[in-house]
């Protein structure tokens, strides 16, 4: 669901030294993401779940999570199909 | 001139202890370990409720499996009194068990009195080639089978993801499948539900889905649950199942299905999939996180993909489902790590498997809470509801 909104890229490289800078870069440089990435008050949404390579960020320090340069960030969105 | 057999035979029994089946019958009750003597097939024709079989030739080499504390209580038996007094000697004199008596009369007397034989179930010699590749494997071998054939698992869908799941889980020996799915077999759905077939176009997928498992293992009973899902059923179809299969198509019900689930403490398997990429996850009530833990909300019906049509590789559900039928083979046998509090992703285009840890959510509405605490007005509610995914449901 994110992917049309990158132009079909999966994998995204973005400069930033925390998950928000890096979630905001690539809400520039796409803005389609924006509003599925982030709630009106600029929170992560919550059917958004964010991992810091294999951790989830809101157990880490949330959008304020530091990342470093070898480091991997997973979006994951919620999905339902089953194909019936 | 040595003793006769017998005449040895009626020395060791005056050095040991024997006890009359009546008096081990209330043993039993107080903890005393009872071990079987006979040979296999002796065994296999009934023994002593609660007994362990440990044959006498392999008395010294496996007894300590039986009954590893040398001071505990053991009552051996075999079929009529002689062969436990020679393994009791052997207990007592040469490994220094301390409490050993031999049963008078042995299984045959115990008989006679009209006391209860427990006859251990076996494979028929059908099911032994059937399985034999099963039987082979240490972590499976026959206990684990009859597992499998004991085992109830609900599938919920007889489409892309159930039906592989469906096919390996009867080839498997999974003794009672439960099929909930309200649809009929149409032309476009045989690109990947593989259960199904161009003769069945029209026909009910559970009794298509039913027709095809029965021809490839009569061991399984195939239970149809021809309905929806929804709120006004889920607390009947499920109980009695000891796993769910999740291949459910929309939000809400997936959303139903985990409150349920965790309020009847049943795991599910689930996955998802969409075009080339898929999901999946195992939500074992209160060992690990429930689907609210992960996503707390379902995403706005504009951005939720599983409400309008959309394409799926159909080797991707296939993929998908063998591996949740994976998960419940392993969380059947209790074999191996299960995928319990972890998700992992595939994505079939790039051949790659990416795993994340999902945690428990201490503050989650469901599975934070006693099981008896979740109501049925709250199963399956989140904000927003009404709204939600007109289509769905």
């Amino acid at each position: 669901m994110l992917r049309p909104a990158v132009g079909g890229e999966k994998e995204l490289t973005a400069d930033g030294g925390s998950v928000a800078e890096i979630l905001e870069s690539v809400a520039a440089s796409h803005p389609d993401t924006r509003s599925q990435l982030f709630s009106a008050d600029g929170d992560l949404n919550r059917y958004v779940n964010v991992y810091l390579n294999d951790e989830d960020v809101r157990v880490l320090e949330g959008l304020d999570t530091a990342v470093g340069a070898d480091d991997t960030l997973v979006i994951l969105p919620a999905m339902a199909g089953g194909a019936l | 001139m040595s003793p006769s057999g017998a005449e040895v035979l009626r020395q060791i029994k005056s050095r040991i202890d024997e006890v009359d089946p009546a008096v081990v019958r209330e043993q039993i009750d107080n903890g005393a370990v009872v071990i079987d003597v006979r040979e296999t097939d002796e065994w296999s024709a009934g023994h002593l409720p609660g007994a362990k079989h440990v044959p006498k030739s392999y008395i010294e080499t496996r007894i300590e499996g039986a009954a590893p504390d040398r001071s505990q209580h053991v009552i051996l038996y075999c079929q009529s009194g002689n062969r436990s007094a020679w393994a009791a000697r052997t207990l007592l004199e040469d490994l220094g068990y301390e409490h050993v008596e031999s049963m008078t009369g042995g299984i045959t007397l115990w008989k006679d009195r009209g006391y209860e034989v427990e006859v251990p179930r076996t494979l028929t010699a059908e099911q032994r080639e059937r399985y034999s590749r099963h039987l082979l494997l240490p972590e499976v071998g026959i206990e684990g089978q009859q597992k499998l054939l004991d085992a109830k698992v609900l599938l919920l869908g007889a489409g892309g993801l159930g039906s592989p799941a469906a096919l390996y889980l009867a080839a498997a020996g999974v003794g009672t499948l439960g099929i909930v799915d309200d649809d009929v077999v149409d032309l476009s759905n045989l690109q990947r539900q593989v259960i199904h077939s161009s003769e069945r176009i029209g026909v009910s997928k559970v009794d298509s889905a039913e027709e095809t498992i029965a021809a490839l293992n009569p061991d399984v009973k195939v239970q149809k649950h021809a309905l929806r899902l929804g709120p006004e059923n889920i607390m009947e179809v499920l109980p009695g199942y000891d796993i769910v299969v999740d291949g459910l198509d929309n939000f809400p019900t997936r959303y139903l299905l985990n409150d349920a689930s965790v309020r009847l403490q049943i795991p599910v398997v689930s996955a998802a999939i969409l075009g080339f990429e898929g999901q999946l996850s195992v939500f074992k009530p209160y060992d690990g996180p429930c689907y609210r833990c992960l996503f707390p909300v379902p995403p706005p019906a504009e951005l939720a993909p599983s409400c309008g049509a959309n394409g799926v590789l159909g080797v991707l559900p296939g993929t998908m489902g063998l591996l949740q039928a994976t998960e419940v083979v392993k969380l059947i046998l209790g074999e191996g790590e299960p995928l319990i509090g972890r998700l992992l992703m595939y994505d079939a285009l790039a051949a790659r498997f990416t795993e994340v840890k999902v945690r428990r959510d201490p503050d989650c509405p469901i599975c934070a809470r006693e099981p008896e605490a979740i109501s049925d007005e709250e199963m399956g509610v989140f904000p927003d509801y009404e709204a939600f995914c007109a289509g769905a449901h």
